[in-house]
This record gives structure tokens, sequence and C-alpha cells, in this order.
């Protein structure tokens, strides 16, 4: 009895599942069918149809500092643009997925974007995992795919319609060795955190240490999540050849070090990614922040920048309208890969129209577009755009980020 | 190793070591009140940082950390109120699911509430560099504050259970909770203080601990794991042996650093904790009859 | 007669199955094969656990450990080039015996991997024998003892994975190349190949719920059933209980390694995410909705909550949506959802509410 009683109930949730199912794929043809008729009629009348923009990014979960920020900037930056009319006459619809850093949930997300919301192009993933996950999907369909992951491997080897706004890492690395140079600094240790902007920043600082003449004496990786850093700072500080202290990671670890540092009495300099780039990381920091050398873009310093700097009008601009827009954060160079990837896709639109493949030879064609991170430079060989003077190296004074000047 | 390389490890280890010990009794005295294992502790121990450093723009630091253990007692009240008191006899199995469950639910109401942001409480004394030199190693007197706080809530946790009459009824519960039913003790509301008193403790440790280690949304699991660990280690139920087990782990970890790379500092725990299961489950300091006596 | 019986759910679900991707054929919203072929696997891991929870009545909340076994594995044996090890005397053997493949990648450099399927065995193999392994002290605990263990294995395995350059890091494994399973038939995630891969899914969700299905009605079954019910009565009849319960353990392990495997080159990637505790805590949530010896109600909730979490419909609640699941589900239907009955869980809510307070007022006098 009860078995027969379990498949009926097993038939009927079956039933109804299919039944849910072709409701849902009828109606969606029949909307189609509508939406078609209607876009014929339209043709007639000058309303130009919505451009969507579909970006998959971490908004929660482990990279939700990267997420969060580029989500909450698209938005504002969206709002910003229809409300004056949208781009040549167009609207967009920007439709945000959440894939909580998650590589399955980010493919999944972006076959949907790609089939069923039909978008114009992709911005995002936030991390380069997703993004090398999802590399070739885009590239197979033929998707314009703007990522806001850093890794080198994302744009080299070069696909066709993949691009990336951060900069390069190994341009990071260049910036610090560069400084340390000039200090005289040739012994140093690593730290990094152990996401995938960790792991890769310590690749690049290993693999160029000596083209600079500088020895990383010991080079450790710590959990992401570290509370307490003081007994790898005990370890580091025994060892009296160290000069200086390269630290590769991302929040919290960044402010903890800083503080274990100082609170042990160790004053070598402090050198940091440009995964500092939030001034929320100094009030994290507080007074153990002083002092810490870092290359970034000029986002960070915007308001002190000269007057006839490409950058300088959208930096201010961006800094005011996000600190307006959402009084409890503060802006940070996270949710500028964002704004550059919209920056970047908009310009293209501007120039090309609505044709997907002219939109891509654009993009590849833009010439001294200015953004947060830098000023791009796109090519076919080189999809990301930003040389080594799209950073600036910063130092915190006084509680505030400042050029850094030996 | 110079002394006071060895005097920093130490310091480093007794801080994360009290801290886990901690979380360790939190676990204990739900445990030994009704033989629940709370998934959730961690998230008290959240709760009570960032709830602290909401209130601070209010209130001195002082006043701050008293609201905020005070509504993170509420809270752990609530949840055993709604959650597990109504339930008969719930089998293990179903309590392990609901606490992870109650885990995750504090742990995305707090994400909406107060976003990822990872922020901390204002050092009590002095700022983020100051230190005092102990025996030749410099840390921070917010170490001290959190030694001295813990070991003050440990002290007085075990003088509550020995001296007072409430602390005697838990103890009666926790025995035999039929017989101390008998003898007129409300052992619905026994178990109702047991959520209040561990999630207080876990509070307080999440304040004092804020400013060095910070606080976020997602910092509750990692230290369940680790405190549940010590907890087991020292056997469950067992709070003294839960201290000296959470002192054990903490400076193994420390001195870890020094012989292994950093990046197995956080599986040093989790292997603990296997090989403690395999080997001894009731524990360096439990005994395994009293073990096969408990249900659990 | 029974025999048939028992499998006319099964012939039940083929039809439905084939009835929906006929369905979006004809709708033009083929699209949806995407998440439900995705969604087949992850519940080819959900009912193998349900069985070990459910008639094992062992929990395990490092089941994703298993997964990531597998697909890390399979992964990483398939994308990591072997050119430069030509020499090396164990590489050029597996040469020689067909088991390596050369290929160019999608940007125009040659590779040597190994050949999907031998990294499959591989993999699954791998899975096996560390079940095996960790089975037999693992399961002499109870209780919250197991649950830890397991847990603590779950995060071993992820730590692993996040730690090791040869699993990719934090990165993961990407460009996992398909797996041609017979000529004709190849397992992969591209646009072409959907319907094919849908049926593979299935298929393979097919071939498990039948495996099951036998393995519960049979002899080992009716031990595991007797395990569940009372252990010690199980153990003075005489039933092996360590060997059955290590048994299903192993099995549920391999279910769960297959899984992992097939997804991996289907995703043509794999994360640490994968092996995560939030995954396990999602499987474990999945079965107790199902109903923890329910098969059909596993299956059903596996392929419901899975859908809609990879269409993105719960956003950014994702993981909320799946612990209100877990309280509410373990608090009014700790059978699982299937097993409800409203009214006569509200007599009984009543009931207790009555015999508490005459409980107190006897005490108190």
């Amino acid at each position: 009895m009860k078995q027969v009683w379990n498949s009926v109930l097993i038939a009927a949730i079956s039933f109804c599942l299919v039944a849910v199912f072709s409701l849902g794929a009828c109606t969606k043809k029949a909307e189609e069918k509508k939406e078609v008729k209607k876009a014929v009629e339209e043709v007639k009348e000058v309303v130009k149809e919505d451009i969507k923009v579909g970006a998959i990014l971490a908004v929660t979960g482990p990279a939700s500092f990267l997420g969060g920020p580029e989500a909450r900037t698209l938005e504002m930056m969206v709002e910003d643009i229809n409300a004056n009319g949208g781009v040549n006459g167009h609207k967009i619809d920007l439709i945000i997925k959440d894939s909580g850093a998650n590589p399955e949930k980010a493919i999944s997300f972006t076959k949907q974007l790609i089939e069923e919301d039909k978008v114009f192009a992709i911005l995002g993933p936030s991390t380069s995992g997703e993004t090398m996950k999802i590399k070739d999907i885009v590239e197979e369909s033929q998707m314009i795919l703007v990522s806001c992951a850093a890794a080198e491997v994302i744009v080299n080897p070069v696909a066709k319609y993949v691009f990336k706004t951060p900069q390069k890492d190994s341009h990071a690395v260049q910036k610090i060795y560069g400084t340390m140079k000039d200090l005289g600094i040739t012994k140093i240790a690593v730290l990094a955190g152990n996401t995938g902007f960790g792991k890769a920043g310590r690749g690049q600082l290993e693999k160029m240490a000596s083209d600079f003449g500088i020895e990383v004496l010991i080079a450790e990786t710590y959990d992401k999540k570290s509370t307490d850093l003081s007994a790898v700072v005990a370890k580091l500080m025994a060892n009296k050849d160290i000069q200086a202290v390269v630290n590769w990671s991302i929040v919290p670890a960044q402010g903890i070090l800083a503080k274990n540092m100082r609170q042990a009495g160790w004053d070598v300099p402090l050198f940091q990614s440009h995964g500092f780039g939030n001034v929320k990381y100094i009030e994290a920091g507080g007074a153990a922040a002083e002092g810490i050398i870092f290359p970034a873009g000029r986002l960070l310093i915007a308001n002190s920048l000269a007057e006839d700097n490409p950058q300088k009008g959208l930096l201010v601009k961006y800094l005011i309208d996000y600190e307006t827009t959402y009084p409890d954060d503060k802006v940070s160079t996270f949710g500028g890969h964002a704004y550059d990837a919209l920056t970047i896709l908009v310009a293209a639109i501007e120039k090309a129209g609505t044709d997907k493949e002219m939109v891509r030879d654009a993009i590849e064609n833009l010439q001294g577009v200015a953004g947060t991170a830098g000023v791009f430079n796109f090519s076919a060989e080189d999809h990301n755009g930003l040389d080594i003077n799209s950073f600036e190296m910063l130092t915190v004074k006084d509680g505030k980020f400042v050029v850094y000047n030996k | 190793m110079t002394p006071e390389l060895f005097i920093q490890y130490l310091f480093a280890g007794i801080t994360y070591g009290i801290i886990y010990a901690i979380v360790a009794i939190g676990f204990n005295i739900i445990y030994n009140t009704t033989g629940i294992i709370n998934f959730a502790q961690g998230e008290f121990v959240m709760l009570g940082g960032m709830i602290a450093i909401t209130m601070h723009s209010f209130m001195p630091i002082p006043l701050a950390i008293v609201v905020a253990v005070l509504i993170t007692m509420v809270v752990g009240a609530l949840i055993e109120m709604v959650f597990i008191r109504w339930l008969e006899s719930p089998s293990v199995l179903r309590m392990i699911i609901i606490t992870i469950g109650i885990s995750i639910l504090v742990r995305e109401v707090a994400l909406h509430i107060w976003g990822e942001s990872v922020r901390a409480l204002p050092y009590f004394i002095g700022n983020e560099v100051t230190s005092v030199s102990i025996l030749g190693a410099r840390i921070s007197p917010q170490v001290l504050w959190v030694i001295g706080v813990c070991s003050f809530m440990v002290a007085g946790l075990s003088l509550f259970f020995k001296f007072t009459s409430l602390g005697r009824e838990m103890r009666a519960c926790a025995a035999n909770r039929r017989a101390a039913t008998l003898c007129g003790i409300n052992a619905k509301n026994m178990v109702t203080l047991s959520f209040i008193l561990s999630a207080g403790i876990g509070a307080v440790a999440g304040c004092v601990m804020s400013p060095i280690t910070y606080s976020d949304y997602s910092m509750g699991p990692n230290l369940a794991i680790k405190g549940f660990t010590v907890a087991v280690i020292g056997g469950l139920g067992n709070s003294i042996a839960a201290v000296a087990a959470g002192l054990l782990l903490g400076i193994i970890e420390a001195f870890s650093v020094s012989v292994l790379p950093l990046a197995f500092q956080d599986a040093i725990a989790t292997s603990l904790l296997l090989i403690i299961l395999f080997i001894r489950p009731h524990g360096l300091f439990g005994s395994s009859d009293l073990a096969s006596l408990k249900e659990f | 007669m029974d025999l048939l019986k028992r499998y006319i759910p099964v012939l039940f679900l083929l039809t439905v199955v084939v009835i929906i991707q006929l369905v979006t054929h004809f709708t033009e919203t083929t699209y949806y094969l995407t998440q439900l072929t995705m969604s087949a696997y992850y519940s080819v891991v959900v009912i193998g656990l349900c069985v070990l929870m459910g008639y094992g009545g062992q929990i395990s909340l490092g089941h994703a450990g298993f997964f990531a076994i597998g697909g890390y594995l399979a992964g990483a044996l398939t994308t990591h080039n072997l050119l430069s090890l030509q020499e090396h005397g164990l590489v050029s053997l597996l040469d020689k015996v067909g088991l390596l493949v050369d290929s160019t990648g999608l940007y125009g450099d040659t590779l040597l991997t190994v050949q999907p399927w031998a990294a499959c065995i591989v993999a699954v193999l791998t899975a096996g024998v560390i079940a095996l392994a960790i089975g037999g002290p693992i399961l002499k605990l109870k209780g919250h003892y197991l649950a830890m263990a397991t847990l603590g294995f779950g995060i071993i395995i992820y730590r692993i994975a996040l730690a090791s350059a040869y699993f990719g890091e934090a990165d993961g494994i990407s460009q996992v190349p398909g797996f041609q399973l017979f000529p004709g038939v190849e397992l992969s995630g591209s646009f072409g190949a959907r319907v094919s891969n849908y049926y593979i899914a299935w298929g393979m969700v097919v071939v498990a719920v039948i495996l099951l299905l036998n393995l519960i009605h049979s002899r080992v079954g009716r031990a595991l059933r007797s395990i569940h019910g009372a252990e010690e009565a199980a153990n003075a009849m005489g039933v092996n209980t360590a060997r059955y319960k290590l048994y299903i353990f192993v099995l549920s392990a391999v279910f769960a390694a297959i899984a992992g495997v097939f997804v991996t080159h289907y995703n043509g990637g794999i994360g640490p995410s994968e092996a995560g505790v939030m995954k396990s805590v999602r499987y474990v949530a999945i079965v107790a909705v199902g109903g923890m010896a329910n098969i059909w109600g596993a299956l059903i909730m596996g392929i419901v909550l899975n859908f809609l979490s990879l269409r993105g419909v719960f956003g950014s609640y994702d993981d909320a949506v799946f612990g209100v699941i877990l309280v509410i589900i373990m608090l009014f239907a700790p059978e699982g959802i299937l097993k409800i009955n409203p009214w006569q869980k509200i007599k009984s809510l009543v009931a207790l509410y009555r015999t508490q307070d005459k409980e107190e007022s006897a005490i108190e006098n």
C-alpha cells in the first residue's frame, strides 16, 4: 500500500513539475512571439530597445569585498547613464547575478546570460578562478566578456572576446621592486594570502626578484582568514637580514600584519599589494598603517592630482557619487574595476553602435580611454590596455593616502 | 631559538588558546545541560563583536560591550526558546542539523545587516602600535586584556557552578535531568539559562578580541570548529580540561610556525581533531567509562 | 511482480525525463537543460548520501570532500601537461599503454595529458580507497563525534585543494577537456552536445537509482535497516554491523566521486568551493528535506533545489535559503517533506502543549 501511495505521490509531483515546465516554457515562447511582434511595430516608432548587459559578480561569499563594491558601482553608473538618456539613446538593462565566488554558479549563470537573457556583453566575474572557467564558454559563443579579475592568464593567451580591466600584477611588482631598489633594499620577506590574488602576487614577486637584484629570504603563505600573524612576524624578526616585508593579500590580513609588526617593534618598511585600495583599510590598521608603501591606481589620491591629469575629472566624480550614494562605504579600487569595465563597453558602443562584432573590434581599438585604474590603450595583442604608468606608488601619512616621495 | 622568540610564540599561543578555550567552554555548558552540541557557538562570538562595534558609535566602549553582551544573551535565549525548547526527545542527528541551520541563518542575517566589511573595536588601551615589553617579548596590551578577561570568566564560571544555587541547579540538570525535575528544578529554564550563559561568554570573548583579530560576519565557523576541537581534546563537558586543551592547541599552532610552512597552520587543528576522535574520542582528560555512560 | 512494482517509479522517472527534454525542444527553451544536467549530477551525490544517512544512520558532513576528490583528480590529470616529462620512465610507459593523449590546446599549444577514462578510474578508485581507509575509524564514532569527524575530513580535503599548486590553489582547475565516453558520445559543456549530455547525466541518475533500489531490497539493505533501527539488537542477531556500515559509506563515497568526475568534465573545471563545508551542508539539507530514508524524496528535492539555486532564483540569499530549509524541516518534518501530515502535526503540537502544562502543575503540587 505504502509503495503504491509513494508511487502515486511521485507521479503526481513529477506531473506537476512537467506541467510547470511546459507552462513556463510555453509562456516564454508566447512572450517571445509577442516581443518580436512588438519590436517590429516599434521599429516604426523611434523608441530604441534596451541594451542588456549581464554582470556576474561575487556580491556575497568569500570575495564579497570585490563583488560588493563592483555591484554597487555598476548599479550606480547604470542609473546615472539611463537618467541621462542612455548610450546613443539606448537605455541599459543591467542584470547582476551573484555567484558567491562559486565557479559552477558562474558557469551556469554565463550560459543563462548568453542563451536566455541574450545579453549584449558580460561584465565580471570578480575572481580569476571564475573567469578562467568561463573563458572558453564565452569565446565559443562569441560573447564579449570584460572581466574584473586580475590574473594574467585571462588575457594571455589572448582570446578574441575576452578583456580585463585590472592592472597587471607584474607591473605592480615592478613598481614595488623599483622603489625598493631606490631605497637600497636587497633582502626581503614575502607573505601572501592563500587566495588566487595572493598566489599570483607571490608568483610574480619570486619570479622578478633577481631582475632587481633582490633576494627573497623567506616566502610564506597564510590562510586568508588568519586572525593573528604575530607568530610568523616573530619568526621573520629573528632573521636580522630582512630589510623589508612585502605582503600580498586582502583584508583583514593586511591590517593584522601591519599591527603585529609594529607592536613587535619591527620598523622595517612594509610594502603591500594594490589590494590595499580602500581608505577603510587605513582605518583598520590605524597607527600601524602609517608608512605602508604600495602601488595603486590614482583613484585613492584623486583630489591631489593635477588639474590636467586625464583621469582627475572622472575619479573625483566617481568618488563623490559613490560616497554619496552609499554613505556607509568608501570608494575603493575594486569597485573601480567594474567602473572601468562598463566605461570601456559604453565607449565602444558609442563608437560602433549595437552590432556585437563591431563593438568587439571597437574595444580592441580603443585608445586613451581614461578609467579608474589608468588610461586604457587596447590592441589585438593587449586585451588589458594598461601599462606600468597606471600605477602610482602611494603611502599612508597621517591616516590618509598620499603620493609616495622618497 | 632565542628566549625572546620563545616568549613571543608563547604569548601568541596563549592568546589564540584562551579564545578557543572560551568557545569550548560555551560548547560544554550547553552540552552539559542538554546533550546538544551548539554549532552556532561561533556566531555568538561574532555577534558580540559586531554589535559592540555598532553600539560604539553611540556610546563609550565599556557601555557598548555591556549592551552587546546583553543583546547576544537575549539572542541566545531566543534561539533556545524558538528552536529547541519544544522539541520532544529529538535525535542527535536532528539536533546537529538544526543547530547548523541556525548558525547559517544567524550568519546570513549578520551579512545583510552589516555587509561584508571587516571592522574592529578600538583598542581598550593605546592603539594599534602600542606594546608592552614582557620578559623581552613585545606584546599589545590588548592581549593582556584578552587573557585577563577570559581567565576572569573561567574563574567566575567555576565559582558560579560550585557555590551559587543556580549553578548547582544547572549541574544537577546536567547529571540527571529526571532526578533534577523531581527535585523541583525547572529543567527547561536551566536549558535556556545555559544558552544565555554560553552566548554571554562568547560575546565577551568576541568584544575583547575584536581589536586584535577584527570582526566580520563570517568569523563564526572557524572559531566554532577550533572550539569544538578543543572541547573534544579536553573531553566533552569538562571545562577545566577545555582550558588546558585550548592553551595546548594555541601553543602548538603558534610554535608550528617555526617548523612548518605557515600554510599548514590551520590544518593542525583539524588533523588533531581527527586524530583524537580516532584514537581517544573521550578526550585526553576524559574517562572512557564515563563517556560510554553518556548517551552521546 | 514485486520486482516490477519496485521499478515502476523508475519508469515514471524515465518518462518524465524524456518528456521534459521534448518539451524544451519544442518550446525552444533548451537552455533549461544545462541546469537540469548539473542538478542531475548533484542529485547522484544526494541519493548516495541519502542511503548512508537514512539506511546506514550515519551522518556525513564531509561528503563534498569525496565529490572534490573525484572532480579534482580527474580534472588535474586531464589538464596537466606531461609534455616536459616525456622522457620520464613512468610517463613513457603510460604513453605506450595508450593512457596518454596528445591534443592541441585552444590556443595552439601541444598538450600531453592523461586519457579521461584512465583519469576517471584513478579518481574514483582513490575516493573509494580513502573512504575505505577512514571509514573504519570514523564509523566507530557516534552522534556528534561522527558528525565532527566527517566535517574534519571535508575540511582537510578543502585545505588540500586550496593549498596545492597541483590543484590550482584558490583558482581551481580550468579548461578540463571533454570526456569521450564511447565513440560518438562526448561528455562536455559545449552547446552542441547539450541534449546528449542531458541524457548522459540522467542516465547516470537512473542507473544509480536502480542500483540503490536493489541494494535496499537486498540482504545488505535489510541489514542496514536493522542497524538503523537498533544497532545492538542487530549485533546480537549476528549482523556484521561494522562491515555493512563501511560498505555503504564507501558506496556513497564512490557515487559522489563519479558525480564529481562527470561534473568537472561537463563544466570544464572545478574550484575549491566544491569541497567546502557549505556544499556538504547543502547535501545534508537536501537529504533531510527529502526524507532521510526516501530516495525519491531526496532525488526530487535535489533536482528542485539545485535547479533553482543554479538559476540564481535565490539571488544573494542562496545560503540563507538552505539554512531556513534545514531549520524548518528539522523542526516540523524530521522525516522529510513527503511524510508531512499537517493536521496530525498540529494536533500533536497542541497535545504536547497540554501535557507540558499538566507536567509542570503536577510537579508544582
